[in-house]
């Protein structure tokens, strides 16, 4: 008999698990990787004080501990619906229904689709696809390939792809559509790039970075920028380049490209087809919350923390009744704001359950999840704090304090 | 050239591990142990997983982590398997998915 299920055995998922077992919960986790650790899987960067960030080393930690407290893991489960019985959940599952009291869901994020002409070729894969198939399958995705769409996943995960001996030819812009937005318009993917230079090793685009913090300064950038773009870590990252279509007949071929306008719109006589064995489309991380709307969970929509999240309150209680919910299903943060979630919804739980003697651990979780954000080496988006306490606020109406 | 990662200058190299070897379609391929499908393929040069059911272009692999089932493959019999999901077991039979027929379409094709 166990008290928790925990779906997702991510960074929020498994250290939720290892809070809860700590205060003498029973626990499970499912995941339907083949593996635990969820997307710290194949994370690899260096932070500003030079040391690396490996998501590896993280999730292997991470399942010792829950395991030496008795956590039950169980990988390539997937769970498909959840209805609520009178004294907690019925999960259904590929390995069978399960009975729960308390119900975490942890299901982290997808990535969204951009669409490209010529996008189903094979050689043609989501940015993240590159990086698992790199750092966790330790399997190149091609010689020289094209990374359309320039943002701070896609940055980071170029910098993995070099580190393994995969050239990234150049970074481009998808084309300017309604479904890619404001991330086939150069302006808005500077401002973007800004707040992840502070990454870069070059002193330059240190120095140029704090240079371009005003508005009008970075429209001049634009307007002047070199059409051969910068390099970050040798990477040409081209701001004025759009993909207008991806090119090949049995596989990826090339890459058929333009330069475009300030606002994004492609340049007459400008079109060249580029060679590339494979194409990385990021397209950016949405939360993956279907599992929370079964539930009857209510949402909110807040760009800043990536689309529409389940409502939860400071203690990752949601609005239904013996529902919890941890990290990037309730906004688009990184690894380390998911793991204090975790905790936090791991020892919220605990006292759900009557085994929280005392409540200053939890107290002080909540209060650890602020000081993660604030000292995050990457900001996924200027305005998270401001999309939490909105998402705190409409909860409010939901869940008495 | 292999396609395969050994050493890495941050992650390291890869020890001796287990070889594997399974079928895909008519042909025999190696995997090692811990690789899933669409990995040890890939290794091998192998990007096409199937074509699609009703126009027979090719498709391979496209979110790696099981969200998109553009990998979809058929595993020792059983149809939509993840192939981004799903390790390599010795002798496993995998095979591509094919054109399905669509009789009723116009100038659709018969099974």
């Amino acid at each position: 008999m166990i008290d928790l299920l925990i779906i997702g055995a991510g960074p929020a998922g498994l250290s939720a698990a290892i809070a809860s077992a700590r205060q003498g919960l029973a626990v499970r986790v499912v995941d339907e990787f083949y593996r635990p650790g969820g997307r710290l899987l194949g994370q690899l960067h260096e932070e500003p004080d030079g040391m690396w960030w490996n998501g590896l080393d993280e999730a292997a930690r991470l399942t010792e501990t829950a395991k030496s407290l008795g956590v039950e893991i169980c990988c390539g489960v997937s769970v498909f619906h959840l209805t609520q019985s009178q004294n907690g959940w019925v999960v259904s599952t590929t390995q069978g229904e399960m009975t729960v009291p308390l119900l975490l869901i942890a299901t982290g994020a997808s990535e969204a689709a951009v669409p490209v002409p010529g996008w189903t070729l094979p050689g043609v894969m989501s940015i993240g696809a590159a990086q698992v198939m790199t750092n966790v399958q330790r399997v190149r995705v091609g010689q020289r390939g094209v990374v359309i769409g320039v943002n701070i996943l896609s940055v980071a995960i170029s910098r993995e792809l070099q580190l393994a001996g995969v050239t990234v030819d150049r970074m481009i812009l998808p084309p300017s559509t309604t479904v890619s937005g404001t991330a086939g318009q150069p302006e808005a993917v500077m401002q973007s790039l800004l707040r992840v230079a502070h990454l870069a090793p070059s002193l330059m685009i240190r120095i140029g970075s704090k240079l371009m913090r005003s508005p009008w300064m970075q429209k001049l950038a634009i307007a002047l920028y070199p059409s051969k773009g910068f390099s970050m870590w040798d990477i040409p990252i081209q701001l004025r380049t759009t993909a207008l279509e991806i090119v090949g007949t049995s596989q990826v071929e090339g890459v058929r490209i333009a330069r475009v306008a300030a606002d994004g719109s492609p340049i007459d006589g400008t079109e060249q087809v580029i060679p590339a064995d494979f194409v990385c489309i990021a397209g950016g991380l949405s939360p993956l919350a279907e599992l929370a709307a079964i539930a009857g969970c209510p949402f909110a929509y807040v760009p800043s923390l990536g689309g529409h999240v389940p409502l939860h309150n400071e203690s990752m209680r949601t609005p239904v009744p013996r529902l919890y919910v941890a990290g990037n299903i309730t906004g688009i943060e990184s690894a380390k704001v998911a793991m204090a979630q975790g905790t936090v919804a791991g020892l919220s739980i605990a006292k759900a359950r009557g085994k929280l003697t005392n409540e200053q651990p939890l107290s002080d979780a909540i209060q650890q999840v602020k000081i993660v954000r604030q000292h995050a080496t990457i900001q996924f988006h200027p305005d998270i704090v401001a999309g939490r306490a909105l998402v705190g606020q409409m909860t409010a109406e939901w869940i008495a304090p | 050239m292999s396609q395969r990662i050994d050493h890495h200058p941050v992650l390291g190299s890869l020890g001796d591990r287990k070889q594997l070897s399974f079928h895909y379609n008519d042909s025999v391929y190696m995997a090692y142990e811990g690789e899933t499908i669409a990995g040890a393929l890939l290794a091998a040069g192998v990007r096409t997983l199937r074509v699609h059911e009703e126009k027979g272009t090719p498709r391979g692999i496209y979110c790696n982590i099981g969200h998109c089932y553009e990998c979809r493959v058929h595993v020792d019999g059983i149809p939509t398997v993840r192939a981004c999901m799903t390790l390599v077991q010795e002798g496993m039979q995998v095979n591509a998915g094919s054109l399905l027929p669509t009789p009723l379409k116009k100038g659709g094709h018969h099974a």
